[in-house]
């Protein structure tokens, strides 16, 4: 099962790759843009055949070292083969 | 007194820690990140460079590292552990001290000389100072920018960045720090992290030996343990 993390600076982190995409895409023209955010995307490939398993396995890991808390939000979801989310 | 100065694969500034310790006539060992063994140790020091070439999170993989079994227990126990910088970001991430460093406020690898002024002396990074006091240390970091716990759990700051007569303020930050926090102590107060080099302000012809004083408050708290 491959499950997918998406990772977020918090609210209120610096996120300075944001601020300056934002200023470029508004200067292009872009002009309603109002904020851009940069994250990171994991994929972890569990050998666990159960969605739910999977994703609380990953959950756990997030946890314990692929976010910091301190700084970061995420969120975790498996994926089903062809790439779409599993159901729930 | 020994001292245990933990080498992590990516680690640069190790050498300077043993060399500043013994210009200051404290005996220092290499140890390995995969030893084990730290029995020898009266207190550790996790210095500065890149452990781990910064992968996932600057600090991130280190404390997994089989030598921070022991130094979480030494620390536990009360023995005085210093990280700088580097080491700073893995006492963070290992949660031995609150908050987290990330990327300096103007995006800039900052190496130059700071100030930090002295704002508690009664911990293992202060003991040999007094409150107030101006050290002039060389700053070398990108993720220099120091965020505190959501929660605002009590660390204790042992520096705050300054100008040359100790002013706070932002003209006087050189990386965007919260509170301009340059080093915190954990509540216990044996536990320490400082983003600037105090091995590199030990001796006069590298510019300054201001360093020295938090050297010497390590020390002095091996020295408190051990007696």
């Amino acid at each position: 099962m491959r499950v997918r993390v998406d990772i977020v600076r918090r609210p209120g982190i610096a996120d300075p790759e944001g601020a300056t995409v934002r200023r470029a895409l508004r200067e292009m023209g872009f002009d309603t843009v109002t904020d851009v955010h940069f994250g990171r995307t994991i994929f972890v490939d569990v050998d666990e055949g159960d969605a739910g398993k999977a994703e609380a396995l990953v959950q756990e890991m997030c946890e314990r070292l692929l976010a910091n808390p301190v700084i970061e939000d995420f969120t975790v979801s498996a994926l089903h083969e062809a790439g779409e989310e599993a159901a729930p | 007194m020994s001292v245990a100065v933990v080498v992590f694969p990516g680690t640069n500034c190790e050498h300077d820690v043993v060399r500043a310790l013994d210009v200051i006539g404290t005996d220092a060992e290499l140890v390995w990140h995969r030893d084990t063994d730290l029995s020898g140790a009266d207190g550790v020091v996790l210095p500065g460079g890149f452990a781990h070439g910064d992968y996932l999170r600057t600090g991130a993989i280190a404390r997994f590292s089989p030598v921070m079994v022991e130094v979480n227990r030494l620390a536990g126990e009360g023995r005085p552990l210093l990280g700088i910088c580097n080491g700073f970001q893995i006492l963070c991430e290992a949660g031995l001290l609150p908050g987290a460093l990330i990327a300096n406020r103007d995006l800039r690898f900052i190496c130059r000389w700071t100030h930090v002024r002295v704002e508690d002396a009664f911990t293992v990074l202060t003991r040999a100072a007094e409150e107030g006091d101006v050290l002039r240390l060389p700053l070398n970091s990108y993720e220099g920018n120091y965020v505190p716990d959501p929660e605002g759990a009590a660390g204790q700051v042992a520096f705050r960045y300054c100008g040359p007569g100790g002013e706070i303020g932002e003209a006087h930050n050189p990386n965007g720090s919260h509170d301009a926090i340059a080093g915190i102590v954990n509540e216990a107060g044996n536990v320490g992290g400082v983003m600037p080099h105090p091995e590199r302000a030990v001796e006069d012809v590298l510019g300054s030996t201001d360093g020295r004083l938090v050297l010497e408050s390590f020390v002095a708290s091996l020295e408190l343990v051990h007696g």
